[in-house]
């Protein structure tokens, strides 16, 4: 018989609000069903009322944990659009951010894996160490979160030479202890039981839903915009990309972890060959065109794409961010699994719904409007524009 | 009756963490709060997983059409005398999502608020000095 396991919208597992139905018989979890919205904040309608300079500290606002890739591929969009090259030391700053905020982020997951699974140990663990990394970003750049450390041409603040013995310091702390969680949660008997065999996303499962970052080269997908269209300083230093066959939930673990010491080694390695000059470049204009920004967040590939008339806003901003991606492929992953093993199998792609919310209208299971249908209410609102304003 | 409740609260409240439309940022201090650094469970301060077991909610995000009606279901929820701490900037003023057709309001306009707590994302410091203040208060 089935029945209906509901999730959320306010579930003490979640951070977020979002809705899950899982469908079960028994135990088993046969189906299950997304339903998201909670976190619709209109982002794309509020861009199009700032200025090209305060679009990244809007964009910076999607997401808490990701406040540094939605700002990143934001002005990489921008100076796309404005044809301007970044000044070198930029370049390297940016990628030290970014890769410092996977560090970040991978560390968070990983803390909440372990609370999921009811292992609190990992997550007082994990979270000890990541505070001194959110020390170190308000040494930079002066605020725990939210950094501001992106600009149309460059980079906001600079890394003072003072400040490297800080940064190295602590990525030597941070080598010591990401080994030994990878030790402790790759060799812990009770995580891998937990871990191993669960949420499998085959291959084929993860081309069929074009999953992005470290949920696709856990199951052996390996792609990543670093790798595969370098930008800024990841074509100047050597690394490896991390990709794991398996699919479950420790495969994607393990690809979190290893992915944290080619972090250390990417900063080590800017911090080392950090060029001098000046850290931005001014933007006079945007001309008129368009111009799209990609960069590897710590959850998979961020997509900005906006479009200028030569004014001083943007007339459309457009936003994809990676766990639009993931978190359909929850759906393969989770059928078939135990309802305690659920949760966790949910929170393994990473979810960030405040970066996912769209609006879709659901009727009797099914979306109400389709493609075509949204194409024509929004003619039938031009329309009606046009007939208002008598153009 | 109420001053038996008010002293049981003040000792080591509960808290529920609602996150209308939130960044997320807010919601990880919190969670910051309750770790090892800080770790003001020494205190008795604790996260619920059920509004019906709360003292205290820490609301984080701007309030939108669709978590409204949800928010003020948690709200009647909670057993009162309840505390409302508004965590965030966004829960105090709307901050950067003032113009969006989606944003529906400060909480004030909806459920009485005790503290503000503004900064985006606020310290963890700040979130405890805030709780405090709303201890105090009682």
């Amino acid at each position: 018989m089935k029945r209906i396991v509901p999730i959320g919208p306010y579930h003490p597992l979640q951070e977020e609000p979002e809705f899950f139905k899982l469908i079960v018989e028994g135990e088993k979890v046969i189906d299950l069903e997304i339903n998201i919205g909670y976190n619709h904040r209109g982002h794309e309608f509020i861009a199009q009322k700032l200025t090209w300079d305060q679009i990244p500290f809007l964009v910076e606002r999607i997401c808490g944990i990701c406040s540094d890739s939605h700002p990143y591929a934001c002005v990489m969009a921008i100076e796309d659009a404005a044809h301007i090259e970044v000044p070198l030391r930029a370049q390297y700053i940016r990628t030290i951010i970014g890769e410092l905020e996977r560090i970040h982020s991978h560390y968070l997951w990983l803390g909440l894996a372990g609370h999921f699974i009811g292992y609190n140990t990992v997550w007082m663990w994990v979270w000890r160490y990541r505070e001194p990394l959110l020390d170190l970003f308000e040494l930079i750049m002066g605020n725990r979160n939210h950094y501001a450390i992106n600009k149309a041409g460059g980079a906001r603040r600079d890394i003072l030479p003072e400040d490297y013995p800080k940064i190295e310091k602590y990525l030597d702390l941070l080598e010591e202890k990401n080994t030994m969680f990878t030790k402790a949660v790759l060799d812990d008997p009770v995580i891998r039981a937990r871990l191993e065999g669960v949420g499998i996303l085959s291959r084929e499962d993860a081309v069929a839903y074009a999953v992005l970052g470290p949920t696709a080269r856990g199951s052996g997908y390996a792609i990543d915009v670093r790798k595969d269209e370098p930008y800024d300083a990841y074509d100047k230093i050597s690394w490896d990309m991390i990709v794991c066959e398996e699919g479950d939930v420790l495969a994607k673990a393990k690809v979190r972890l290893l992915e944290c010491f080619e972090s250390i080694k990417i900063v080590r390695q800017c911090l080392k060959n950090m060029p001098d000059g000046p850290i931005e470049n001014r933007v006079e204009e945007i001309p008129a065109g368009e111009g799209i920004g990609r960069h590897e967040a710590p959850r998979g590939e961020v997509f900005h794409y906006v479009r200028s008339d030569g004014s001083n806003y943007p007339i459309r901003h457009k936003i994809r961010a990676p766990s639009f991606m993931n978190i359909p492929s929850n759906e393969v992953a989770v059928r078939g699994y135990s309802i305690a093993d659920a949760a966790l199998v949910l929170a393994a792609v990473d979810p960030c719904y405040c970066c996912t919310e769209r609006t879709v209208v659901y009727e009797d299971r099914k979306p109400k409007y389709s493609g075509a249908d949204l194409l024509r209410l929004s003619w039938q609102k031009t329309e009606t524009l046009r007939r208002r304003y008598k153009r | 009756m109420t001053n038996a409740k008010l002293w049981g609260l003040k000792k080591s409240p509960w808290v529920f963490h609602v996150a209308a439309a939130s960044c997320n940022n807010c919601d990880i201090e919190i969670l910051d709060v309750i770790t090892p650094r800080w770790d003001v469970e020494r205190f008795g301060i604790v996260l619920v997983g059920s509004p019906r077991h709360a003292d205290a909610l820490l609301v984080t995000g701007v309030l939108n059409r669709k978590s409204l009606p949800r928010v003020i279901h948690v709200y009647e929820q909670t057993p009162k005398p309840c505390l409302v701490i508004a965590v965030g900037s966004c829960t105090c003023d709307n901050h950067i999502f003032r113009p969006s057709y989606n944003a529906v309001g400060p909480y004030d306009k909806h459920i009485p608020v005790d503290v503000y707590i503004p900064g985006c994302p606020p310290k963890p410091e700040a979130i405890i000095s805030g709780v405090v203040k709303a201890l105090k208060r009682l």
